[in-house]
């Protein structure tokens, strides 16, 4: 580890920090209907849009209503890709060629890409048309993460309504969010990763002759507009198999600092929202705090890690850390930090390849995920995550003192604590499962890359990053057979909906209970007690579903490593 | 209920017609004017032939050129289509090795290329980036102690003074952004093709 190392690490969370209040109060604005500066040019066209599609944007929905509609949105989402997939060859965009995409991997990409995940068992620049890429992927590259936004705000405003039956109108939040927030960043953004060297073109892919007179085909495309939604929405999904560590997809440091920020940049003005909508914005700021804990102890663990190297680095005496599998123009440093972001947010791109990080720099993302994405987290999916997990801690605390919890002026009762359980309860039904059986199961068995702990490593990792709809891997497992496809494709689909769904529930129930003010014997939710308290529940819930299986991965292949053991 | 149906249908096809054709296409449109060498993938033309783009690695095996990192990229094999060889800075099918911490693979790997790198220059630490595969395969940059540690080889080969290629390795190296952001670097294309300018005059 090093001091320049350091201070790109702390010169990230501060503008993080920085960003989150003015993005925070834009988006308040947005979501509360009332006038921005992009009016003028956005307005008519969301006028149109509601006009066309019928949609009364006065009337609010009740939260069954407000799910209903979302899930709808997704089933036409859904036979969008699976439709551009199966029929790529017989549509335009197609410069490359590439042929119809099988039934179980189609299906598996639309799952992917509905749920915000962006599992990858398709490799892009060898798999998809230039038509899906835009059409099919990138257009639910901004719906997948608006949903995940609208849902977000109507959990808020759950918090934040009194005696209400209505939770907000789910098509004008998607609308909203899309034109007035995730749009104009995008444009914005779009142009400078180009500006960075980053290609945006409907071009063929190039036939260079190298110096030496060998034949390479570079594969271009329209890489720079995916890539902007890509990590603002923290989707993740790559224009190339390599995601973010192609030098096309990520040509330089500082393309590379900007995508970083802009994984967290929503996730993080959430809070902000958060904080503003219940009145106080203290209250978002500690759900920031929380967040911010466990991101910087992650952080180090997995910066120390991968500068430290690994036993077969040492007996070559090569120094330097952990570089198999990372670019040059990154290095260690911004290759751990990323490594730690994308999978603390549920976004899923990668630097660099996470299969052959060191066992503990590796197991820090794992951790990430199965903690359910709650550290800034997926745009929106985050902040209704650790929501959950407030709800739990302020249970608890009101089992200390014996009197009925409250948070933000609302009782929490058993109906909230009861979903908010199922909520939790549900992710490491679908991981660890999954995993049992991808560890017998001999086809699935056979797709592992390494031998050994590392092996299993691989399996726990593809059905935590897909259940917790993260998207990234150890890249190293076969992802592409029958088994992963249709299974993975499940993980996802429980992983998003079984967490939406509870979360709406107490986004309802909330809604209609009455407000009360803070009384003396109110547990204060702005304080270190507070932001202590949760931390310790998100770790011991945490720590005890998932270590077990750690264990049986990550930790003992450090040991194996330390004792000289290769596989 | 019924009233969400049209509103699923007729939104999602205008959010994605908005979102999955108006603004990749005008962005590409507006790229293009305003940064066409970018757009098109930064190439680097020589006698009005392509060969190659100053962002992508190539492969280079002859002694008078700097070597960039081992690379990981796979080809489907022209026999068998349903299996996959190795292919080098392959642009069209990006990956890395995926080799984990505990893997024999790499173990074996990494010992030889140190051993061969030993042999080659015996006065040097072997650097880590030169011996380890990048995660994208097709990593332009070495780091300026790779590009150093190849001095020796490339110097002889073209009969030129090791300080010379010393001074252009020291020229083609670029440093963090700011002084803060990213790694020291070196372009090993744009250093071997200031190379062949140099044998050419």
């Amino acid at each position: 580890m090093t001091v320049i190392g350091w201070l790109q690490i702390i010169l990230y969370c501060a503008i993080v920090v920085a960003l989150a209040k003015p993005l925070g109060w834009y988006m308040t604005r947005v979501f509360n209907g009332e006038r921005t500066f992009l009016s003028p040019v956005l307005r008519p066209i969301e006028a149109g849009l509601y006009w066309i599609s019928g949609v009364d944007e006065k009337r609010e929905q009740h939260w069954l209503t407000y799910t209903v509609a979302m899930l709808l949105f997704h089933v036409g989402g859904f036979l969008i890709i699976y439709g551009l997939m199966r029929l790529q060859a017989l549509l335009p965009f197609n410069p490359a060629g590439q042929t119809a995409v099988a039934q179980d991997l189609s299906f598996n990409t639309a799952i992917s890409f509905i749920t915000n995940t962006n599992w990858q068992n398709y490799g892009g620049e060898s798999t998809v048309s230039y038509l899906v890429q835009m059409l099919g992927l990138t257009h639910q590259n901004f719906l997948s993460a608006a949903t995940g936004i609208a849902l977000a705000v109507a959990l808020i405003r759950g918090f934040s309504r009194a005696s209400m039956r209505t939770v907000g109108n789910f098509w004008v939040d998607v609308t909203r969010c899309t034109l007035y927030v995730l749009l104009p960043i995008c444009v914005v953004y779009a142009l400078f990763l180009v500006w960075q060297g980053m290609p945006q073109t409907l071009g063929d892919y190039v036939e260079a002759t190298t110096l030496e007179g060998a034949k390479q085909t570079i594969a271009v495309g329209p890489v720079a507009s995916q890539v902007a939604i890509k990590m603002l929405g923290t989707n993740g999904g790559g224009f190339f198999n390599a995601n973010a560590a192609h030098p096309f997809e990520n040509p330089t440091a500082l393309s590379n600092f900007v995508q970083m920020l802009s994984i967290f940049a929503i996730g993080a003005a959430l809070t902000n929202v958060f904080g503003r909508m219940v009145g106080n914005q203290r209250q978002g700021w500690a759900i920031l705090a929380v967040m911010g804990v466990l991101f910087v102890a992650g952080v180090a663990v997995t910066y120390w890690a991968e500068a430290n190297g690994t036993a077969t680095l040492h007996a070559l005496n090569l120094t330097g850390g952990n570089m198999e599998g990372k670019e040059v123009r990154f290095g260690i440093v911004a290759s751990s930090l990323f490594a730690v972001i994308t999978t603390a947010a549920s976004c899923g791109a990668v630097n660099a390849m996470h299969d052959s990080f060191t066992a503990l720099g590796g197991m820090i993302p794992l951790i990430n995920m199965q903690l359910g994405e709650i550290i800034i987290g997926g745009v929106g999916a985050g902040l209704y995550g650790m929501l959950l997990f407030v709800v739990i801690a302020i249970f608890v605390a009101g089992l200390m003192v014996g009197r009925t919890p409250e948070y933000v002026g609302k009782k929490i009762e058993a109906r909230e604590v009861k979903m908010a359980m199922l909520a939790i309860l549900v992710l490491p039904l679908m991981y660890l499962g999954w995993t049992a059986v991808g560890v017998v199961y001999p086809t699935a068995v056979a797709s592992m890359a390494n031998a050994g702990p590392h092996g299993f490593s691989e399996v726990l990792y593809a059905f935590t990053s897909q259940t917790a709809n993260n998207g990234s891997a150890f890249g190293g497992l076969t992802g592409n057979i029958l088994f992963y496809n249709l299974t993975g494709a499940s993980a996802m689909f429980v992983g998003r909906f079984f967490m939406i769904i509870p979360a709406m529930a107490i986004a309802g129930s909330l809604a209609g209970k009455k407000t009360h003010p803070p009384s003396a014997g109110t547990f204060p939710t702005t304080g270190g007690l507070f932001v202590g308290l949760v931390v310790g529940v998100i770790l011991i819930i945490g720590g005890l579903t998932f270590f077990p299986a750690l264990a049986l991965g990550p930790i003992v292949e450090h040991l194996a490593m330390n004792a000289g053991n290769v596989f | 209920m019924l009233r969400e149906i049209r509103p699923a249908i007729v939104l999602l096809l205008a959010l994605t017609a908005i979102t999955g054709l108006a603004y990749p296409l005008a962005m590409t449109g507006i790229a293009e004017a305003l940064f066409p060498a970018q757009a098109q993938g930064s190439l680097i033309e020589k006698d009005g032939k392509v060969v190659g783009s100053a962002l992508i690695g190539q492969e280079f095996k002859e002694d008078k050129y700097f070597h960039g990192r081992p690379s990981a990229t796979l080809a489907p094999d022209p026999n068998d289509s349903t299996k996959t060889v190795s292919a080098p800075y392959n642009a069209a099918n990006s990956g890395g090795s995926n080799l984990g911490p505990t893997s024999k693979a790499l173990a074996d790997r990494l010992k030889e290329d140190v051993d061969k790198l030993k042999a080659e220059n015996p006065n040097a630490a072997v650097p880590v980036d030169l011996v380890t595969t990048s995660g994208s395969g097709l990593d332009p940059d070495i780091s300026p102690e790779a590009a150093q540690f190849q001095v020796p080889r490339v110097a002889k080969a073209r009969n030129m003074p090791e300080d010379q290629v010393k001074q252009l390795v020291t020229s083609h190296t670029e440093g963090r952004l700011l002084g803060l952001l990213g790694e020291p670097r070196v372009n090993v294309l744009a250093l071997n093709l200031a190379l062949d300018r140099i044998a050419a005059k």
